[in-house]
């Protein structure tokens, strides 16, 4: 079975969009962070084919400052969801309406 | 191998299963209704990208993935589900955009697919060996990574980690306040 960047990229397009609809049509705030790792995720895998493809290191080397980015993204996230949760004592998004956005 | 073949013969079978188990893992991710079962699905979808990574000899790639994603993050989000009370959760799993989402599906997906039949890619043959060599000698994947981050990519390696003391003094702010609040 031979496996070429076509099919890296359609693995990648699918779990991007699994993470695109997660933040989409999901209600807590938990989920919608961990959809958006998996779209980070996904544009790792995408990098990691590329940079084996092209034989070139540099794809591998943004794929970990991606993970650095995802990280801090989560650090930050859930300090966000724990300050939500206090305050408003709710995980649901669609609550968290103060600025009436 | 062939012209442009990443991966051929059982590695290819291999590639197949670790990716169809991890879409699979995402899907149950988004679809869970308990956080902590999304939380333990997204545990496993890593660890399988983490096998892919390493079956096209990203290795330290795969293994920055397993120790910061599943090692890390995933704590993290554990830790943040136990403090928050899990019966809070709404009681309805999906909020009302699910024609957005289906509306935005297909606008991702037609740029994507007209790019995936019409682009062609520079014809350079594979050369798995580029990866692991240092200065034409025989070195491992880590090495050569290191090499070209060090050299290449020192700035952003530095703003790298300027963020991330940012993003700590932010999330240790954030939990301090919001701790004042209470009492």
């Amino acid at each position: 079975m031979t496996i070429t960047i076509n099919h890296y990229l359609i693995v990648s397009l699918l779990l991007f969009g699994i993470g695109f609809f997660g933040v989409l049509v999901r209600r807590n705030v938990l989920t919608v962070l961990m959809s958006i790792e998996l779209m980070l995720n996904a544009v790792n895998l995408n990098l990691v084919a590329f940079s084996r493809r092209l034989s070139d290191l540099t794809g591998q080397v943004f794929s970990v400052f991606v993970i650095t980015i995802a990280a801090g993204e989560a650090a930050i996230g859930l300090a966000l969801t724990i300050s939500l949760f206090r305050q408003k004592r709710t995980l649901n998004v669609e609550e968290a309406d103060t600025m009436r956005g | 191998m062939a012209e442009g073949a990443l991966l051929t013969g059982t590695s290819g079978v291999l590639f197949t299963i670790f990716a169809v188990l991890a879409l699979a893992m995402a899907v149950a991710v988004v679809v869970a209704k308990n956080p902590v079962h999304s939380a333990l699905y997204l545990l496993v979808s890593f660890l399988l990208v983490a096998c892919i990574f390493i079956l096209q000899q990203a290795e330290f790639v795969g293994a920055v993935q397993i120790l910061v994603y599943a090692g890390g993050i995933m704590v993290l989000f554990l830790f943040v589900v136990m403090l928050v009370n899990p019966r809070t959760a709404a009681t309805k799993t999906f909020q009302h955009q699910w024609d957005v989402a289906l509306l935005l599906f297909p606008v991702f997906l037609i740029p994507f697919a007209y790019i995936l039949w019409t682009e062609k890619l520079p014809d350079v043959p594979v050369n798995a060996a580029a990866l692991v060599t240092v200065r034409g000698k025989l070195a491992g994947n880590t090495e050569a990574v290191s090499w070209v981050l060090f050299r290449d990519y020192l700035v952003p390696f530095e703003v790298a980690s300027i963020f991330l003391l940012v993003a700590m003094i932010g999330a240790v702010v954030l939990g301090k306040r919001s701790l004042e609040k209470m009492d």
